[in-house]
């Protein structure tokens, strides 16, 4: 295949080998919450949480059940995240995985619902909470319902931080919308990979409300880090010694 | 009051949205006494979008905000139609602080097409400042009632609108966004706006239905501008009852029942 930033060709099982990461120019494929997880934590540890919580179709919206099942049989995951108890670097943490191959991580009130339980499983664990976000914002199809998630997911992260336990969010390309504008932002650390889209209204809408071309790095990962919006970008084959040192330093005295 | 009869989710959109509509600082104004604007975010500017302040509502100080529209171009252009920058939200959330440390309830009044979608919103954190203030408003140790007097659109109207109570005019919307961007995103066809309207549940008795909001304040057909006494004095009464039944809670108790609220969602 070719690297579509350095137009290299690249084989696929090289590039997978290098977690997904052009080996000649350093861009970072988006990645499945399966091969994440394989990334990010120790081997046979991942135990998954909310995983019953699944799709539900509030506005009666047509075909959109229809389409999330044809969706889990291509992606062979059942909603656009995953969350789970597992060990990073021996570390225990609940962690949460989006996918931005099912509906481009938009968050309904299953994606919402699972977040949540995660959460509210590392407040009962007293564990930290990682959140890898990649998302386009609320499920349109759940209208009103997908809204309402914000407000669930934030107060739940409310909860979280009263209780006193450590959550870092590391954002990845791209994340937008109703996920940037609740739990993505609301990290003690903030992370992000290299170059990531990462903003609330999506470039193409800012273009049409302004009616100009944005410049080029407008909403990176780079660009938020300028403007004092994250805390580190850190490189794929970083990231899990990263995510363990904080967790780490991090750890009640 | 006259029951409305058959109005479709579409002419309730185009009714939401009237410039004649009263705005919050007419609510302002008519309902509560003495009230006193304060500006600014502390850190960059003051936003025209929203205002807020302290007022007394039967003699109790409260916190008052709102999203401002205006009612003619002019007053628009000043008001930026109602779409806040990430500083209005933090004005916001320095006001909410601010009742919460004088222990006075909140009142909110949405209004709004949705957060400012410009550069400079992007560049000093607009997904940042909505996310906090929903946050935030989930933990406040003081009543909270939020009343939906137009429109309210996305994240730039939950901004201000996490509260123990959510209370919508009759003709008013609360939507994920505005039916011509659903209709264009799901249709591919932003004509459909009036489809969209139907198939997206956005009007007041839908979303009572939906559990998402807990009264619904009724208008007169033809709009709220036609009968503004009547409902200032009906969602006046109702603060009042709102805030006397909230106050009796422990914080405790006032807190995991609005967590309670949208947990359930």
């Amino acid at each position: 295949m070719k690297c579509d930033a350095c137009k290299e060709i690249i084989y696929k099982e090289e590039l997978h080998k290098n977690l997904s990461v052009c080996p000649n120019c350093g861009k970072h494929f988006r990645l499945s919450a399966r091969r994440r997880i394989k990334q990010i934590v120790d081997e046979g540890t991942f135990q998954e949480i909310g995983k019953e919580i699944v799709t539900e179709n509030p506005l009666q919206f047509e075909g959109y059940l229809k389409k999330v099942e044809l969706l889990k049989e291509k992606t062979k995951i059942e909603e656009a995240v995953k969350c789970g108890i597992c060990e990073i670097e021996g570390e225990k943490v609940v962690l949460g995985v989006m996918d931005g191959n099912f509906l481009m991580g938009s968050m309904g009130s299953a994606v919402g619902e699972r977040i949540t339980l995660a959460v509210e499983t590392a407040i009962k664990k007293q564990l930290p909470f990682v959140m890898f976000c990649v998302s386009g914002g609320a499920r349109m199809q759940e209208g009103i319902v997908s809204l309402m998630q914000m407000a669930k997911t934030s107060s739940a992260i409310a909860k979280l931080n009263k209780a006193g336990n450590l959550y870092i969010s590391v954002l990845t390309d791209p994340t937008t919308g109703g996920v940037t504008a609740s739990f993505a932002s609301l990290g003690d650390i903030i992370l992000a990979e290299p170059k990531a889209l990462i903003g609330f209204a999506g470039p193409r809408v800012i273009e049409q409300t302004i009616k100009q071309k944005l410049p080029k790095g407008f909403q990176s990962s780079e660009f938020l880090l300028e403007h004092g919006f994250i805390d580190k970008i850190v490189e794929r084959k970083d990231m899990k010694t990263t995510i363990a040192k904080l967790i780490r330093l991090n750890k009640k005295s | 009051m006259k029951k409305q009869t058959k109005i479709t989710a579409w002419e309730r959109v185009t009714l939401a949205r009237e410039l004649e509509r009263p705005k919050a600082s007419d609510y302002i104004d008519a309902i509560f006494e003495d009230f006193i604007e304060l500006h600014g975010d502390r850190n960059f500017g003051d936003d025209k979008a929203i205002i807020g302040g302290i007022a007394t509502l039967n003699e109790m100080a409260v916190t008052v905000i709102g999203e401002q529209k205006g009612k003619n171009v002019k007053e628009n252009m000043e008001r930026n139609f109602g779409m806040p920058q990430p500083e209005g939200y933090r004005k916001a959330l320095r006001l909410m602080k601010q009742a919460e440390k004088f222990k006075r309830p909140i009142i909110t009044f949405i209004d709004t097409p949705g957060a400012y979608p410009g550069m400079g919103a992007e560049e000093r954190g607009q997904g940042e400042a909505i996310a906090k203030n929903i946050m935030e408003m989930s933990s406040l140790k003081v009543p909270i009632i939020c009343i939906i007097i137009g429109e309210g659109s996305s994240g730039g109207a939950l901004a201000i609108g996490v509260g123990d109570k959510v209370v919508m005019l009759e003709n008013a919307i609360y939507s994920i966004l505005s039916p011509e961007g659903f209709a264009s995103i799901l249709y591919k066809d932003s004509s459909k706006a009036k489809e969209a309207a139907e198939t997206m549940k956005i009007t007041a008795k839908d979303l009572k239905k939906l559990g998402i909001i807990d009264k619904i304040i009724t208008e007169p057909e033809k709009g709220a501008q036609n009968d503004f006494d009547n409902i200032t004095k009906s969602i006046k009464k109702y603060l009042i009852q709102a805030i006397r039944k909230l106050k009796k809670l422990s914080e405790e108790e006032l807190l995991e029942q609005r967590y309670q609220k949208y947990r359930i969602i």
